[in-house]
């Protein structure tokens, strides 16, 4: 492609001169030219015939010939140049249905129109425009419109070069906005970083920035300490990152050799399949070199073949591995930074260090931002089973199809309310409703009956749990039901580059707040929360000061259920609402109550906090596997009850007994 | 000491004739040894059947005599599959490397490295995991079968006993337990081929020429053997003192501490023979189903069986070996498709949609109105126990298939 | 030393209740004891710690010849050292014969294994059958213990107790739910063990405590009030006002 535009270029420039001569040029028009007028006369052949090498002080002369040269410059790069065959002349040229209409170059007005044959295209390459574009650049960069001063600053930022500093230096001083200011001098400062004309200065700028987080400074800084490893028979030259000593930690001899003969100083170590192919097609009489076929499955003898092929000169020597280690031994390695200057690279390495600890700290903060969410949002989930728990010591193994069956309220509200906002609003008191009725229902006719034998509840509501799991399935189908957000929990909320929490999740950890006031309301200022807790340190005893445990049962357990759905809600907004959504939390949550201990809501709290902490954390540190993550955190958790068989809060004397 | 034993037990007896005279009408119905009523599919399945009665024993040993209600159960029969299934892919997919082999022979890493891409290939990577160090080696192998799961189960029943977690909590535990291995298995770089798990285990290694019409047959013997002396040393446990001192455990282990007795000590133990019995049926279960994946240890596995064991009512050795057989053929037959829809006037309901609602629910009922489930009504069919006076819950259906069950 | 077991200075508190504050008891190998105090004064809470149910927060709990630290030992363990306990409630299991229950609490070894290929030898069935007919169920050997009357139950438990042949042997209150003369059978038994067991009984019932007629520790308030006999604890001014103060 290149190699085309090169000769369309050069067949124009011999074409053109020869047509210009051919018709005598008529003297210019006797008015005195002054600006930009004279400047495009006076190199109207450089500008008909522009040569990346030769065009950019004509391009600088134009920038500064003062009104009209943007415009110009524009309908340059924009193709809308022609030539008057005749005589050289420049115009702007607009193309007609039988030939141009004419424009003046400096000041756009009309100057008739001419045939086809009358007029040659200017057609700039790529490179031309290119400096075109640059040279445009400044003007952009104060032009009254705020938003194509805002554009040139974007396309800047994406492909700066040196030439736009000065420019851009130029034009902060005029900028009125102090915002697109802001931006300019910061644009300023990564310029100079990359293409600063002094060290000092360069130096300057990275430490103007500090330990700046953008992400746009580390991209800056990255190229400076590129590396690139090379080979040296001598001391390593430039500017040395690293000198490498092989068979270290991080630089095998392997490796060593490689790049010897990546660099063509070496020949190639023969691999096992190179040796193998070399061997086959060497087989003669059922053997290879002297060496029966049949013996060549041992690794020894399959040497001993191509040594003594390569003593019969059939094959090439291969690399032993005493020559490796000779070339090896004889050559230096080094990573070398592709930056020479050692100042330069020394003060972005200093800030690239700086910024990485601020990173780390931030991408802490970020990660807690992120526990906490997720410990939100297990806290929810598991709260409904806590209660029901600490208060009648059943597991309710249906209590993830009660978080799907809250998720689906919410699914089918938004069916018949199209907004969301109120949708959300119907939504969580209902599912709370739905759900709280299904845990009485499901209390009344299975759980009461099963009063004293834990197991065996467990194992009913597990029944429940797969009967509902399927009717969910039946009912809405396998694939993911949208329970949609409002639009004002769209998005997130951005502290910075690496901080940042979706309004969703906070709108979760600020639900899960409420609940926790809540359930400290109901259970301490409240006649059901003075009877729950009676019940739930001695039923017997309970029973008999007029409290009916039957009631505070059923009440605690729709109670529990209830949150159980609006947690469905909840988590329905973020995740995708299918038959399993509570299946996925039911095993964090029965951790979360193991964790935490039974009967006390500030168990369920630190049990919660741990398990997602400790989930995020993990995962932080393998980032790659969440599927580890989990496994390693339930590994701990097992480990975790031995020391704290009761979890992290428990009750204490008599009143813990079996 | 057998003579009396048996003598003592006379349902062991009744139990292995009963076991025997299925084994031979299967072998005399099936393809290969007989007149070739039962196809082949149907072997297995039945083969697979036996070997999950298995497990249920295993299960009832834990649960209904132990009062460990274990939700775990499922691993160590998935890392029994496991185990064997290693030596199964790497001996078959020597057979195959070696038969498509040319040119020069292969040098034993050659061989080694064909062997990795082959098994690998589908997880990126063409190195043999470390775990798979003994893979070539059948004894060894086999050896694993029972270590791995054994020692995993000593392991936590050592951590989850000694700090006396009991109940619900050790239900809870357990489970996780399970599930912490699945999610470990599901990864790719785990070793075990991550989510695609080990197949085409159907194949045995040197046995391609008895085709799989014989071999399904082998693997039913096989596995009715082992269902067979399963029961026996089940039996055997839960006679006599040993079973006294489980069953008074389950009912109240604090006091049978008080009488001397490491209660701890009684739990590892039963726990980590379980996981052997069930490691031992995993072992024979996968090579007739073909292929293991990590899902089949996911924690439901191991609550299913609880709920086999349940059905078929715990606390009786035979009852589980019911549930399990009754539960997974049934189960087989609604959602292979098999059972005829039911057309109300409004809804047909397919039975492969609604089998999991209906077996949520007669779970539920087993557990509310049959606590001895299906078990219970032999004892009834048998005039041992007076009707329940809350009301005969199973209805004459029920019956019926109880006939089902007694012709397998 | 003479004592057999001699716990000193133990303080146990359940949520900042002290249940038992610096406790200190004796017991030779072959004495009789009754522990008699007002609902509260520690006397389970004393029997948990000495057969390893609870721990205490401070104190010594010394058994035997070499002076073996309890405390140091699970409840397993503790009563294969030989201590026996019969509890307020009787405590047998319900799902399991007469017979079985005694054979379980036989002296012999604990362990799985052993249990596991272990054989009741003639010798053996023949103590379970002594056993039985000592404490009274003679008849009943083949019946599950849950069919047993609340009494049965209690002298199960005694049987039960016996068959373990431990040296110590705590008691809690063994006459309740037993008739006139069945009380008099326990006395009897309990009084005859002592002579060669150490037996500690704790009862509310003082007229029970009199026939036994031996030293008695009154324990208040997790403490020793007063100690010796029934005559001379009964006359002593601050176990009057404990009993009949309030």
């Amino acid at each position: 492609m290149r190699s085309l535009l090169l000769a369309f270029a050069t067949s124009l420039a011999l074409a053109l001169p020869a047509a210009a001569q051919d018709a005598a040029p008529p003297v210019p028009v006797a008015t005195v030219q002054t600006g930009l007028a004279a400047v495009i006369a006076q190199n109207a052949g450089a500008i008909a015939k522009p040569s990346r090498q030769t065009i950019a002080p004509v391009i600088a002369a134009l920038g500064q010939a003062g009104a009209g040269a943007p415009d110009f410059l524009q309908a340059w790069a924009d193709k809308k140049l022609g030539a008057r065959k005749s005589d050289g002349a420049i115009f702007r040229v607009t193309k007609s249905a039988d030939g141009y209409a004419l424009a003046d170059p400096a000041t756009g007005a009309d100057l008739g129109t001419a045939a086809k044959a009358e007029i040659a295209e200017i057609k700039p390459n790529a490179g031309v425009r290119g400096l075109i574009a640059s040279a445009l650049i400044q003007f952009q960069l104060s032009d009254p419109d705020p938003k194509t001063r805002l554009a040139a600053l974007t396309a800047l930022a994406r492909d700066g070069a040196a030439e736009h500093l000065a420019p851009l230096a130029a034009s902060i001083e005029t900028e009125a906005d102090p915002a697109i200011k802001a931006q300019k001098e910061r644009l300023l400062g990564l310029l100079t970083i990359r293409f600063g004309a002094t060290p000092e200065a360069r130096v300057a700028a990275i430490e103007g920035f500090g330990a700046d987080l953008g992400l746009d400074f580390r991209a800056a800084l990255n190229p400076i300490l590129a590396t690139s490893r090379k080979v040296f028979n001598e001391a390593p030259s430039g500017n040395v990152a690293l000198t490498l000593t092989p068979g270290k930690p991080g630089f095998s001899e392997a490796e060593a050799y490689d790049l010897l003969v990546t660099e063509g100083l070496a020949p190639k170590r023969l691999s096992s399949a190179d040796l193998r192919a070399a061997l086959e097609s060497h087989i003669e009489n059922n053997a290879v070199g002297g060496v029966p076929v049949t013996e060549l499955a041992d690794p020894g003898k399959r040497e001993a073949a191509y040594a003594a092929l390569e003593a019969a000169g059939k094959v090439p020597a291969g690399a032993t591995d005493a020559e490796v280690s000779a070339a090896v031994a004889q050559t230096r390695f080094a990573d070398i930074y592709a930056e020479p200057d050692p100042t330069v690279t020394d003060a972005a390495k200093a800030a690239l260090d700086a910024v990485s600890l601020k990173v780390s700290a931030m991408q802490g903060a970020d990660l807690t931002l992120d526990a906490l969410s997720l410990a939100s949002i297990y806290f929810l989930a598991a709260i409904g089973l806590a209660i029901t728990f600490g208060v009648m010591r059943v597991i309710n193994m249906a209590h993830g199809e009660f978080i799907t069956m809250g998720a689906y309220t919410g699914y089918v509200v938004q069916q018949f309310i199209s907004d969301y906002t109120i949708s959300i609003l119907v939504a969580l008191p209902l599912a709370f409703a739905v759900t709280f009725a299904a845990g009485v229902a499901m209390e009344r006719l299975v759980i009461r009956h099963l009063a004293r034998r834990p197991l065996e509840t467990l194992l009913a509501t597990f029944g429940i749990s797969i009967a509902l799991q399927q009717l969910f399935k039946n009912i809405f189908g396998t694939q993911a039901r949208p329970l949609t957000a409002p639009e004002w929990l769209d998005g997130a909320w951005v502290l910075n580059d690496i901080v940042s929490i979706s309004y969703i999740r906070i709108a979760i950890f600020a639900l899960a707040l409420t609940f926790l006031g809540l359930f400290l309301v109901v259970m301490k200022r409240t006649r059901l929360g003075l009877e729950v807790r009676a019940v739930t340190q001695n039923p017997s005893m309970a029973a008999s000061m007029g409290i009916n445990p039957d009631r505070i049962n059923m009440l605690t357990f729709g109670l529990g259920s209830g949150i159980a759905g609006i947690a469905g809600v909840a988590i329905g907004l973020f995740a995708k609402v299918t038959s399993e959504l509570g299946a996925d939390y039911i095993v964090q949550s029965f951790m979360t109550v193991v964790v935490g201990g039974v009967g006390n809501i500030w168990g369920t709290l630190a049990g919660a906090s741990l398990v997602g902490g400790l989930q995020k954390g993990i995962e932080a540190l393998n980032p790659s596997n969440t599927l580890a993550a989990q496994t390693y955190m339930i590994l701990f958790i097992i480990i975790f009850i031995q020391f704290r068989p009761r979890g992290i809060i428990a009750l204490k004397g008599r009143a813990a007994g079996d | 000491m057998t003579h009396g034993f048996l003598t003592k037990n006379p349902s062991v007896l009744i139990f292995l004739g009963l076991l025997a005279l299925f084994t031979l009408t299967v072998t005399l119905l099936s393809n290969a040894y007989g007149v070739e009523v039962i196809s082949t599919s149907m072997v297995k399945t039945l083969g697979k059947t036996l070997c999950l009665c298995l497990i249920a024993l295993a299960m009832d040993l834990v649960w209904g005599y132990m009062g460990i209600l274990s939700l775990g159960h499922f691993a160590f029969f998935g890392l029994g599959g496991y185990m064997i299934g290693m030596w199964l892919m790497v001996a078959r997919t020597r057979e195959i490397v070696l038969a498509s082999a040319t040119g020069l022979p292969m040098t034993p890493q050659e061989l080694n490295d064909a062997i990795a891409t082959q098994i690998f290939g589908v997880v990126g990577t063409s190195q043999m995991p470390a775990i798979w160090a003994f893979a070539g080696s059948l004894p060894a192998q086999l050896a694993l079968v029972v270590l791995v799961p054994g020692l995993l189960a000593l392991g936590f029943g050592w951590l989850a006993f000694r700090s006396r977690v009991t109940g619900v909590y050790l239900s809870i535990l357990t489970q996780a337990m399970t599930l912490a291995l699945a999610l470990y298995l599901y990864q790719n770089d785990s070793g075990l081929r991550g989510n695609n798990g080990l197949s085409g285990l159907q194949n045995i290694p040197g046995l391609d020429w008895a085709g799989q019409d014989r071999l399904s047959v082998w693997f039913l013997w096989a596995s009715a053997l082992a269902l067979g002396l399963g029961y026996l040393a089940c039996a055997f446990t839960v006679s006599g003192k040993f079973g006294s001192v489980m069953r008074a455990i389950r009912d109240d282990e604090a006091r049978v501490r008080f009488l001397g007795y490491p209660v701890e000590g009684y739990k590892l133990f039963v726990f980590t023979l379980t996981a052997l019995i069930a490691a031992i049926a995993g072992a024979l279960y996968y090579p007739q189903a073909g292929i293991i994946n990590p899902a089949e240890i996911a924690p439901i596995a191991s609550i299913y069986l609880a709920v086999w064991v349940a059905i078929g009512g715990r606390g009786r050795l035979w009852g589980a070996v019911i549930g399990a057989a009754f539960v997974s053929m049934v189960s087989t037959w609604f959602t292979g498709g098999r059972a005829p829809d039911l057309n109300l006037a409004i809804y047909t309901v397919k039975w492969v949609d609604w089998w999991q609602v209906l077996l949520g629910l007669s779970f539920v009922s087993v557990t509310l109105f049959a606590p001895k489930g299906l078990s219970g009504l032999v004892d009834l069919l048998a005039g041992l126990r007076p009707p329940q006076r809350r009301g005969a819950p199973l209805g004459p259906d029920d019956g019926a298939l109880m006939e089902q069950e007694a012709r397998q | 030393m003479t004592e057999l077991l001699e716990v000193s200075g133990i303080s146990v508190s359940f949520d900042g209740f002290r249940a038992i504050n610096n406790l200190s008891f004796s017991i030779g190998p072959a004495e009789l004891r009754a522990v008699i105090g007002p609902n509260g004064a520690g006397k389970t809470t004393f029997m948990d710690i000495v057969t390893g149910k609870t721990r205490p927060d401070e104190g010594r709990v010394l058994w035997g010849e070499r002076s073996i630290d309890l405390l140091k030992l699970d409840e397993a363990q503790i009563a294969r050292q030989g201590v026996g306990r019969k509890f307020q409630r009787p405590t047998v299991f319900e799902d399991q014969t007469v017979a079985e229950n005694l054979m379980m609490a036989l002296k012999a070894h604990r362990s799985p294994w052993r249990v596991l290929v272990w054989k009741p030898k003639a010798a053996d069935h023949a103590r379970v059958e002594a056993l039985a007919v000592q404490v009274g169920l003679g008849e009943a050997l083949a019946r599950k213990s849950g069919e047993l009357s609340h009494g049965q139950k209690q002298w199960l438990e005694i049987g039960m107790l016996l068959a373990q042949e431990p040296r110590l042997l705590l008691v809690d209150e063994p006459a309740a739910g037993m008739t006139l003369a069945e009380r008099e059978q326990t006395t009897a038994l309990l009084v005859e063990l002592a002579k060669t067991h150490a037996v500690v009984v704790v009862e509310h019932d003082m007229e029970f405590v009199r026939r036994l007629n031996c030293k008695v520790t009154v324990l208040h308030e997790g403490s020793v009030l007063a100690e010796g006999s029934l005559d001379h604890v009964t006359a002593n001014q601050q176990v009057i006002e404990v009993y009949l103060g309030r």
